[in-house]
């Protein structure tokens, strides 16, 4: 455990001792605050809740957790400290979990300044503040899933532009399988049960039940999993890359 | 027991590459065994994978008793490690990356500041400790890189062309420092620099398309060459590895 503590606040300190960080921040906090008030329809919608604000949070992690998550393997290889890093007396499920926890609380960071929006629901209306955590939850919740999946992505390449790529491409499949647009590529050929595999893969459907408010034990073992098995994949690939 | 490293057979293939072929050899305490070679031969893929950053693909390397595929984390233990060109994160402090360093390695809150200490005084970091390692000169690099390496007091030491890039002032110091070393250490060091072989290296391998073609005292060595000029061992370095070249 001390390894992994260790190494999760080396990468967080790394975070923050760039401009890059607090630009990301502002570009987040400005996007929300857009999609939130114009686009989401806020104030007309006349109802003291926050979800136009969660129902725009998957589209933005397509493109932010990409950017938070790219260098994290990428990085290492390209200034060449993963032999650094590799060759000290660690476990790489320790630094493949330092790694991700580090990333995961930069996005619970930047999720948790978005606290002014909140101050200001409850100051105009009477909003369930349960369902607002309970979607607070839900979104950090997917935030760890795409988070792990770039992460993955990360340790296949040394250049940071590819891993963004990669990282929203793969992002987007796993966003979109649940829509017709996906299924309907499927249900030509494929037996029905694969059509529900792949639609129950889909971060935005999973998503949308708990941006309701529902904490639902699914949902949760969904993203869990996601974030596990991702994990797993990352160790392997860096695993597999020593050998050749 | 003295033989702190034993590499045996020790193969290492890029696709078709053979990088390293057939490597055997041994480092006691008290040695400091000098590897040369010319670019590309396998220097540092061997020490890679002796370090436990590339995977063998054949052949067998104990460090203190463990062995580096079965005991991986017991064999990092034993041994520091300068990476060659020394790779350090850019981003910290020396102070905060020994830190950072000590606390991997388990080194305990005291012992991380004691070591430090000790470290940062061997090889003069004192004046840049609080500065961003990316704004440090070369030579200071590679040094926050050595302190790194000897920070944990390990009994093996693999370093990778730890005098390149520093001047001659500091060669001397740092030669000085592995020969004060070595008493109680293995160290195997890389480096082009021939005439460090005969300053601190008690014997000394030549490597060639990742084959050993010379192993001996450097004295040894010259004898075995067919060089005219047999007191400049860069002469004899040229004739063994063009012989084994052709
Ligand atoms: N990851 C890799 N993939 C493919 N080939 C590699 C890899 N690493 C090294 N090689 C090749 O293996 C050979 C040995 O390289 P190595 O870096 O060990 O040489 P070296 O003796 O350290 O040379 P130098 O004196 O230039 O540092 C070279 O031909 C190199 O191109
Ligand atoms: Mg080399």
């Amino acid at each position: 455990m001390r390894p992994t503590i260790s190494i999760m606040w080396r990468e967080l300190t790394g975070y923050f001792s760039t401009p890059v960080a607090y630009v990301f921040l502002v570009i987040f906090l400005a996007m929300v605050g857009a999609f939130t008030f114009y686009m989401g329809g806020f104030f007309s919608r006349g109802q003291a809740d926050l979800q136009p604000f969660f129902n725009f949070h998957p589209w933005l992690y397509l493109f932010l957790i990409p950017s938070i998550g790219m260098r994290l393997w990428a990085e290492e290889r390209k200034s060449g400290t993963i032999e650094l890093l590799m060759t000290l007396p660690l476990r790489t499920i320790h630094v493949v979990l330092g790694k991700f926890l580090a990333a995961w609380a930069f996005t619970a960071i930047a999720l948790a300044l978005t606290f002014p929006i909140w101050i200001s629901v409850n100051y105009l209306g009477d909003p369930d503040n349960g369902v607002i955590f309970a979607s607070y939850f839900g979104s950090l919740l997917m935030a760890g899933a795409f988070l792990a999946l770039v992460a993955a992505l990360s340790a296949l390449t040394k250049n940071q532009v590819v891993a963004f790529v990669l990282g929203a491409a793969v992002s987007f499949l796993f966003l979109m399988s649940g829509l017709d647009l996906v299924l309907g590529f499927f249900r030509g050929w494929a037996p029905q049960f694969v059509v529900e595999v792949v639609s129950s893969l889909s971060f935005l459907t999973n998503f949308q039940a708990i941006s309701r408010g529902v904490i639902d034990l699914r949902e949760v073992i969904f993203f869990g999993s996601m974030i596990a098995l991702s994990l797993l994949i990352n160790t392997a690939i860096i695993e597999l890359k020593k050998a050749n | 027991m003295t033989e702190v490293l034993e590499v045996s057979g020790l193969t290492k293939r890029f696709g078709a590459l053979t990088a390293v072929e057939d490597v055997s050899f041994h480092a006691s305490r008290g040695e400091v065994l000098g590897f040369l070679g010319p670019n590309g031969a396998g220097k540092s893929t061997t020490m890679r994978m002796i370090t436990g950053f590339l995977a063998p693909t054949a052949g067998v390397i104990t460090v203190c008793g463990n062995d580096s595929v079965t005991d991986a984390i017991e064999t990092k233990r034993s041994i520091g490690y300068l990476p060659e060109g020394a790779p350090l994160y850019g981003d910290m402090t020396p102070k905060a990356f020994l830190t950072f360093v000590g606390r991997v390695r388990g080194m305990t809150r005291a012992d991380i500041r004691r070591s430090i200490e000790d470290v940062v005084d061997k090889v003069h970091l004192e004046e840049v400790i609080f500065r961003p390692i990316d704004t440090l000169s070369k030579g200071f690099k590679r040094r926050v890189g050595l302190a790194q390496a000897i920070l944990h007091n390990p009994p093996l030491l693999i370093l990778d062309e730890p005098t390149d890039g520093l001047d001659p002032n500091q060669k001397h110091e740092v030669r000085a420092l592995l020969s004060e070393m070595a008493a109680e250490k293995a160290i195997v060091i890389s480096t082009h620099i021939l005439e460090e072989v005969d300053a601190i290296c008690h014997r000394a391998m030549i490597i060639a398309r990742g084959r050993i073609v010379a192993h001996g005292t450097p004295d040894e060595l010259r004898e075995k060459s067919n060089a005219k000029d047999k007191t400049s061992l860069d002469s004899v370095f040229r004739e063994i590895t063009t012989r084994a070249e052709s």
